[in-house]
């Protein structure tokens, strides 16, 4: 069961040298502007930006092709599924019917179904790859610190900590318990029937829940026993100060949002109408 | 416990392995079902249980984190708005079911009705709320697709927590020992 994950690798490139906060900060306004806004020219402007972005950090492909291929399949089912619901929501949106070919039924191919479609997969293409450079150039201890700088409460900045320190453990007693389950007999993949299998995972569930259970004890009592929770604050040992390469980062983000909300909301509509 | 600064230490200590647990179950342990596209996502389980055991804030919280980890490790891209969802999930579930004692091993068929009551109202609230509304305000999708996948979600989740949310609650209440189980001896 060995299952690949987007995991940090430390390389040394001006990606990877920010702070852990401003790549944070840059990451939230990037994805918040992309979800916001439907202007295409923006999109089209952030894709360049975010592919430069994501040359400049050298990452190796093979860190991220099987995500990417996740992604892809992902994103064809759901513009599939659009489509299948919804063949006529592009002339809703633009006001305007330009059709290109009848296909079935009440399946219509038109301009403005197309052109909705491609500012929905742009709006994908803006995000997946500064979301992806996120994990691969992010080292998760100094995550936690970052959360806190950027205004999030220090002791939920330490529940994020304990998630990604715990998540390989937990993923190992995940498969302990079903590698013993199954020398049981007790299975959970493909080859059983749908409901013995759910009563297997159950089997399985339990033994995982409780031993968390226990583990939540154990971690808590001994944060307690050294005080964690008594300050208003809190010093992290990977916090580092703010260099040269971070403020450029974030006046950039700062720019690149303003810029966009600007321009998508000159005329009122988050939309950008060409075929009016 | 009133605002996040409240929080106990047991409770921070819950929602980081609540969502370690939500990650690695999202991942490995969801059942493909008969309707495709929607999978028995053993994880609502799991976030009801957290949610019924620390508290509405950390049914929030795990729903939250859990989440986004979940979609950013293993798929590269947090989906906001079912995310917001399992947040609201857990909160939901929490608030609901405050006054079921299942640290002094109380869960009998009063407790496990109130459960899943709470659990039945946190996914309607949602799924065919919550999730298919910010779909609409966020990414801007047409209506009767993500409602449809809001169904899809709703009953498959209700069915889910219903069975083995229930069973993981009662397996849960039998190992603690019940308040007032020792008897004098004649």
């Amino acid at each position: 069961m060995s299952v690949k994950m987007l995991t940090y690798t430390n390389q040394n490139t001006p990606i990877h040298r920010l702070t852990g906060a401003s790549k944070l900060l840059f990451f939230v306004l990037w994805a918040l502007t992309a979800m916001i806004i439907y202007d295409t020219r923006c999109l089209l402007a952030m894709f360049v930006i975010a592919v430069v972005i994501f040359a400049v950090s050298r990452v190796p492909f093979k860190q991220y092709s099987f995500v990417l291929y996740l992604i892809l399949i992902f994103f064809g089912l759901n513009q599939i599924a659009i489509f299948l619901f919804s063949p006529l929501y592009g002339v809703e949106l633009y006001g305007t019917r330009h059709d290109i070919v009848h296909l079935f039924a009440w399946y219509t191919l038109t301009w403005e179904q197309l052109f909705y479609q491609f500012n929905v997969a742009l709006k994908y293409a803006v995000v997946v790859p500064i979301g992806l450079l996120f994990l691969l150039v992010t080292d998760p201890s100094e995550f936690a610190a970052s959360l806190n700088r950027i205004g999030v409460s220090y002791k939920v900045a330490y529940s994020v900590a304990i998630a990604l320190r715990y998540i390989p453990d937990i993923q190992q007693d995940f498969q302990n318990i079903s590698f013993s389950a199954q020398a049981r007999g007790i299975d959970i993949s493909r080859k059983e029937k749908f409901g013995k299998r759910l009563k297997n995972v159950v089997s399985i569930l339990l033994p995982l829940i409780l031993t968390s259970v226990e583990r939540i004890e154990k971690i808590s009592t001994a944060m307690e026993l050294r005080g964690f929770g008594r300050g208003k604050k809190r010093t992290w040992y990977r916090a580092r100060p703010l260099r040269k390469g971070d403020y450029i980062a974030i006046a950039m983000i700062l720019i690149i949002t303003v810029a966009c909300l600007v321009i998508t909301f000159a005329d009122g509509s988050r939309f950008y109408n060409i075929f009016k | 416990m009133a605002g996040s600064s409240g929080l106990s230490v047991k409770t921070i200590v819950a929602i980081g392995i609540g969502s370690a647990l939500f990650v690695i179950l999202g991942r490995f342990a969801s059942i493909p079902s008969f309707i495709p596209n929607t999978n028995i996502e053993v994880t609502y389980a799991l976030l009801a249980l957290f949610a019924l055991l620390y508290g509405p804030w950390a049914g929030l919280l795990i729903g939250l984190i859990g989440h986004t980890l979940k979609d950013a490790i293993f798929y590269g891209q947090p989906w906001f708005s079912w995310i917001i969802a399992s947040g609201i999930f857990g909160l939901i579930v929490g608030l609901l079911t405050r006054r079921i004692r299942i640290a002094d091993g109380e869960f009998g068929g009063m407790e496990m009705l109130r459960f899943n009551l709470a659990q039945l109202i946190a996914n309607v609230v949602s799924w065919l709320v919550v999730a298919p509304v910010l779909d609409i305000l966020i990414y801007s999708e047409p209506a009767n697709k993500v409602f449809v996948q809001g169904v899809g979600a709703a009953i498959s989740n209700t069915l889910t927590v219903a069975v083995v949310g229930t069973l993981l609650a009662i397996a849960y209440s039998k190992t603690r020992t019940k308040r007032g189980s020792l008897s004098r001896e004649a």
